[in-house]
């Protein structure tokens, strides 16, 4: 049974150490430490560089990765065929299934524990790079939605945490342009940190809140951050904002 | 009714895509004098357009174009952050906002298409965590989205008067979602078919649903 509200251990640090990693085996215990954080069956990422060359990791079982790979899935897998070139995230429920060979595929997935459910995130990468970050579990459909609703901000945040790493092994990769703020990030960071609210700082910025949020956010994902608070100590501790 | 097409899928509706990039022409080059390009088919088409964007379209009853906007993540590439950057502080960049461009309505459509799109944009942010959409517009739109009861909150603006161009946000705010579907003419559990339509048949958590 998902759990909505309890977690086993905090989000945050594990994907401050799968930033700080190196490596592939980094993503390999993120990916097993936001199952056990979720409490959901499996975490997969997976993702073709922009050489075309596919990696994966995650905590579907060897038997039924190796399985997918012998039989060539990729070209069954409504997942795949649902989600690749594409960029919104999916309910596995909204995907088609109604062809045979789909659903043997699907009966042969739950049989290797895979789950019924399912919830994916593609992304496309700069140069044709494309990657997939799924979640999947087993149980009814009522708690699945309710659970994809309260979490679907964080998996699709966490999905691009994934990425963002996974960038780095690209071939030829260019040495990462610094990620500075823009002067209105600085702006909103500065006085986040200060301690005003964002009413004060929309105020003081002559800018509405939601104005603002976009900076806020905008913000936070150039600072890998998975929230507001998270981001401005970022900020402080990279030096990009002084208080 | 509403579309919701990526690029890689508009061979599957010829005479709606046709329509649109004819539309296009229509209102970016002869009607605004847009410096865009316009292609031998007399289509509107840009580089973005080769980024498989997923598309909202109004289809009139005959099939064609009614109205459509282009949607791509930011975290990819975009005309806001390539094109625009003198009119915003900096690169926006999210997973959690989209670039919403080239809102185009074809000669003499209603106000209700202005609005039946802007309902098909507050689809994408409910369903798909969507939280802005960040977009380029220019002065004649300001009195459509407004009385669609959908204005952007403008970031920056560059020229003056009719031919000012403005970058935009916009937010989800389900009073107006309501107030937007009344200006449609399309009830909210029509708009949600049309995306299910599109996207596949979504569990329903809360009510009942029938097949």
């Amino acid at each position: 049974m998902v759990s909505v509200t309890t977690a086993r251990q905090p989000l945050e640090p594990i994907l401050e150490d799968l930033e700080k990693a190196e490596g592939l085996a980094a993503l390999q215990a993120a990916s097993e430490e936001i199952r056990d954080h979720y409490g959901v069956d499996h975490v997969v990422y997976h993702w073709v560089d922009s050489a075309g060359d596919q990696y994966g990791c995650g905590t579907y079982s060897d038997t039924w990765r190796d399985r997918y790979l012998e039989q060539q899935y990729l070209r069954v897998d409504p997942v795949i065929l649902g989600c690749f070139q594409r960029f919104h995230p999916v309910d596995w429920k909204r995907l088609d299934w109604s062809s045979k060979a789909a659903r043997a595929f699907q009966a042969e997935a739950i049989e290797h524990g895979v789950g019924n459910q399912g919830f994916s995130v593609p992304i496309r990468g700069p140069n044709g790079q494309f990657a997939l970050f799924t979640v999947s579990h087993s149980c009814d459909d009522d708690m699945w939605a309710e659970w994809t609703d309260a979490h679907r901000r964080d998996l699709i945040l966490i999905a691009h945490t994934f990425n963002e790493k996974a960038l780095e092994f690209e071939p030829d990769r260019t040495p990462e342009q610094s990620q500075s703020l823009s002067p209105r990030e600085v702006d909103a960071m500065t006085f986040l940190a200060m301690g005003y609210s964002r009413a004060q700082v929309a105020d003081t910025l002559a800018i509405s809140e939601h104005t603002l949020r976009v900076y806020i956010e905008s913000a936070r994902f150039k600072l890998g951050a998975m929230n507001t608070t998270h981001a401005v100590a970022r900020a402080m501790s990279r030096g990009l904002i002084v208080v | 009714m509403l579309r919701y097409v990526y690029a890689s899928d508009l061979a599957d509706h010829p005479k709606l895509a046709r329509t649109m990039f004819r539309d296009r022409a229509d209102q970016f080059k002869t009607r605004l004098g847009w410096d865009v390009d316009i292609d031998a088919h007399g289509h509107e088409r840009d580089e973005y357009d080769d980024l498989n964007p997923l598309y909202v379209i109004w289809e009139e009853p005959d099939g064609s174009h009614g109205g459509s906007m282009r949607f791509l993540p930011t975290v990819g590439r975009t005309m806001v952050n390539e094109h625009f950057t003198d009119l915003i502080s900096g690169p926006i960049k999210s997973p959690l906002i989209w670039e919403c461009t080239r809102f185009c309505l074809t000669r003499g459509a209603g106000g209700h298409v202005a609005a039946a799109l802007m309902l098909g944009g507050g689809e994408i942010m409910q369903n798909f965590g969507v939280e802005h959409f960040v977009g380029v517009f220019d002065a004649r739109m300001v009195r459509i989205y407004r009385m669609i009861g959908s204005s952007p909150e403008v970031l920056g603006s560059a020229g003056s008067g009719r031919d000012q161009i403005s970058v935009g946000l916009w937010h989800f705010d389900p009073d107006a979602a309501a107030k937007v579907a009344e200006r449609a003419g399309v009830p909210l559990e029509r708009s949600r078919q049309w995306f299910d339509r599109a996207f596949g048949t979504a569990p329903a958590p809360t009510f009942a649903q029938t097949a």
